[in-house]
C-alpha cells in the first residue's frame, strides 16, 4: 500500500507484539508504534529463544558440532552443516570425493525446497489461504521421508561429516525420489494456480513491503529477497562450491521487489532446485562416499574387527577427535535466506576456539523496519511472512 | 579473492592514504586478512569500501573472537565482499582488554572499545549489538547499543573464553525449598 498520509488527529500507540504470535514465526516480540491502523515505528525484540550454541560449540570436539549447529535454524538443517563441515575442511585442507560432493548438492537442494514449502505454507496461512497449508505440507512431508530413507532421522539428520557424508544413499532411495521429481513441478503448477490470479492474496501482497535494492545491500539483506528486487546475487553462482558448477540452473529474479516479487522468486526457485536435484541425480558419480583421511574420518565399520590400525584411528577419532592446526575461515553458502556463513576459529586444540555463524535470518530482519514502517499493521504481517525469518536462526 | 601479492598492493595502497593504519597482512588458507590499527578503523574500511578500484561494498558478515591467552586478546572482524569482482577480504582490528594490563593497576568493569562502522555499513547495526552482547566490546557511536540476544538486566559477557560454559547458575527452586 502506499504511504497512508498522516493523520493528526490520532494519537500514538506503543502495542506489543508477541512474542508469541502465530504471525510472527516463532518467538519474535515487534514493539510497535501505530497511529491508527499505520505502523509509524517498529523495533524487534529477538533473544527469547537464545541457548547459547555457539558458546556451547567450543566445549565440544570437532565432528559433535555438527548436530549442535543444525539445530540453530531449525528449517535448514543441511545448510548449517554445509557451512560448518564446509569450514572445518578448508581448514584442515581436506578435499571431499565427487559422490559425497553431489549428495550433498541434492540434500541441500531438497532441503531448499522443503524449506520454502514451509515458507509457503505458513505464510500463505497467515494471509489468509489456509489449504496451502496443508498442500505445503503434503509435499514436504515426502521430502521429510526422503530423509528419513537416507538418514534415519526426518529432521536434524547429522548426514554430512567432515569429509563427505556419513552413509551412501540406499537401494530404492533413487526411484523414489525420482518419483518425486516428477512430480515436484506439477504440485508447484497448482500452487501457483491457487495463488497466482487469486484476488485476495494478490492485493494482501502487491506493492506490499518494497525497499529498493540499494537500500538491501546497505542493510546486508541476501537472498530471495534482494533477488526480488531484482539484484541476480546467489553465491552458488558467485563461488565455486560442491557441484552447483556443473549444474545448470537459472537464478530467478524480481522487478519491483514487493512481497508478490518474493513470493514468485521462491516458488520459482523451488523449481530450478528440482532441476539441479534431477541433474546431480544423472550425473551422480561412482566412488567413495566419504574421503579416505584416517585422521578425519571414521573407518568402516567392517575393518575394526580385522584391523588394529583402524581400531586405533577409531578410538582416537571417537575419544578425542582430531586435533585443527591453529587458523581461520569463513565459508558461506546461499542458504533458502540468504548468505549463511560459518566463521570456525581453531587453536590447534581438538575442540573450535569459536563458531560463529553469519546467519541470514538475523541480518536480514534489520529490513523489517523498513519494509513496515508507513504500512498497515495487516501489511506489517504479510511482510513478516515474506521476510521469512526463523527465529532459531535468529537467536541461535 | 586477492592473491598475496595483490593484498600486499592492497596494503601498500592504503599505507600511501593512512600511514600506520594496516599493521600486519596474512594469507592463511586462502583468505586475505588485513590487521588493521583499531584507532584507524573506519579510515581504512571506508577507504576499502570508497577507493577507486576496491569496491569492497558489502559487509558480509561482523564477528568478534577472543584469542586468550594471545595479547591484545580480542578481535573483531569485518568480512568484507567485493561482489563485481567476487572478492572476500577479511579485516581484523586487535583489541586489549583494558581491564587486565600486567603494569597498570587493573581496571575493573573497562571495556574495549572501537568505533562503530553502522554509518559506513548500516547492516553492522545487529551484529555490533550481538559483539558488544557477548564480548562486552563497546562500539562508540553505536545509535543503539544494548544487548540484543541476551536479556538486558544479564550481567557479564558469555562468549569470552574465560566465561565458563555452565556459568549460568540454574535454580532448583523445588529442590531448594525441600531439600535444600
Amino acid at each position: 500500500m502506499a504511504e497512508a498520509a498522516l493523520d493528526t488527529q490520532t494519537e500514538l500507540m506503543t502495542i506489543n507484539i508477541g512474542p508469541h504470535h502465530p504471525a510472527t514465526h516463532g518467538v519474535l516480540r515487534l514493539v510497535v508504534d501505530l497511529e491508527g491502523e499505520v505502523v509509524r515505528d517498529l523495533k524487534p525484540v529477538i533473544g527469547y529463544v537464545h541457548t547459547g550454541i555457539e558458546k556451547s560449540c567450543e566445549d565440544k570436539s570437532y565432528w559433535k558440532v555438527i548436530p549442535f549447529v543444525e539445530r540453530m535454524d531449525y528449517v535448514s538443517y543441511f545448510f548449517q552443516m554445509e557451512a560448518f563441515c564446509g569450514a572445518v575442511e578448508r581448514l584442515v585442507d581436506l578435499e571431499i570425493p565427487p559422490r559425497a560432493r553431489y549428495l550433498r548438492t541434492i540434500f541441500l537442494e531438497l532441503n531448499r525446497i522443503h524449506s520454502h514449502l514451509v515458507w509457503l505454507g505458513t505464510t500463505a496461512l497467515d494471509l489468509g489461504a489456509i489449504s496451502m497449508l496443508w498442500y505445503c505440507f503434503r509435499e514436504r512431508d515426502r521430502i521429510l521421508d526422503l530423509f528419513e530413507m537416507a538418514c534415519g532421522q526426518r529432521m536434524h539428520t547429522r548426514y554430512f561429516q567432515v569429509g563427505g557424508v556419513i552413509e551412501d544413499i540406499p537401494l530404492g532411495f533413487e526411484a523414489k525420489l525420482r518419483e518425486f521429481i516428477a512430480e515436484m513441478p506439477v504440485r508447484v503448477g497448482q500452487y501457483e494456480d491457487l495463488l497466482d490470479r487469486n484476488e485476495v492474496f494478490l492485493s494482501r501482497t502487491k506493492g506490499v513491503g518494497i525497499v529498493p535494492r540499494e537500500r538491501l545491500l546497505e542493510l546486508g539483506v541476501t537472498g530471495p529477497l534482494l533477488r526480488a528486487a531484482g539484484e541476480p546475487w546467489d553465491l552458488r553462482k558467485a563461488f565455486d562450491y560442491l557441484a552447483y558448477p556443473e549444474m545448470d540452473f537459472k537464478i530467478p529474479v524480481g522487478t519491483v521487489g514487493d512481497g508478490y516479487d518474493r513470493y514468485r522468486v521462491r516458488v520459482a526457485e523451488m523449481v530450478e532446485s528440482v532441476r539441479i536435484v534431477e541433474q546431480a541425480l544423472d550425473g551422480l558419480p561412482d566412488g567413495p562416499f566419504i574421503a579416505d583421511d584416517r585422521k578425519y574420518v571414521l573407518p568402516p565399520r567392517s575393518e575394526l574387527s580385522t584391523s588394529m590400525e583402524s581400531l586405533i584411528h577409531h578410538f582416537k577419532l571417537v575419544t578425542e577427535g582430531y586435533r585443527v592446526e591453529a587458523g581461520e575461515v569463513y565459508y558461506s553458502i546461499e542458504s533458502p535466506r540468504g548468505e549463511l556463513g560459518c566463521f570456525v576459529l581453531a587453536d590447534g586444540s581438538a575442540k573450535p576456539a569459536r563458531v560463529h555463524f553469519r546467519d541470514p535470518s538475523f541480518v536480514n530482519l534489520q529490513a523489517f523496519k523498513d519494509m513496515s514502517v508507513g504500512t498497515y499493521v495487516a501489511d506489517m504481517i504479510a511482510s513478516l511472512g515474506m521476510l521469512d525469518p526463523i527465529l532459531g536462526g535468529v537467536d541461535r | 579473492m586477492p592473491d598475496a601479492p595483490g593484498l600486499e598492493l592492497i596494503r601498500g595502497e592504503i599505507e600511501g592514504d593512512h600511514p600506520g593504519a594496516v599493521l600486519a597482512t596474512s594469507f592463511d588458507r586462502d583468505q586475505p586478512a588485513l590487521v588493521v590499527d583499531p584507532a584507524q578503523i573506519l579510515a581504512v574500511l571506508g577507504w576499502l569500501r570508497d577507493a577507486p578500484g576496491q569496491g569492497y561494498r558489502f559487509l558480509s558478515s561482523l564477528h568478534a573472537a577472543d584469542y586468550l591467552p594471545a595479547e591484545p586478546r580480542f578481535a573483531v572482524h569485518y568480512e568484507l565482499l567485493n561482489r563485481d569482482r567476487v572478492e572476500r577480504l577479511r579485516v581484523k582490528a586487535l583489541l586489549a582488554d583494558p581491564a587486565a594490563g600486567p603494569d597498570s593497576p587493573p581496571a575493573d568493569g573497562q571495556l574495549p572499545e572501537i568505533d562503530s562502522c553502522v554509518e559506513l555499513f548500516p547492516t553492522a547495526n545487529f551484529q555490533e549489538r550481538e559483539v558488544y552482547d557477548f564480548f562486552g566490546i563497546v562500539f562508540r557511536g553505536h545509535p543503539d547499543l544494548t544487548r540484543i540476544l541476551m536479556p538486558d538486566d544479564y550481567v557479564g559477557w558469555p562468549q569470552r573464553r574465560d566465561f565458563p560454559v555452565g556459568g549460568e547458575p540454574v535454580t532448583f527452586t523445588y529442590n531448594e525449598r525441600n531439600y535444600g
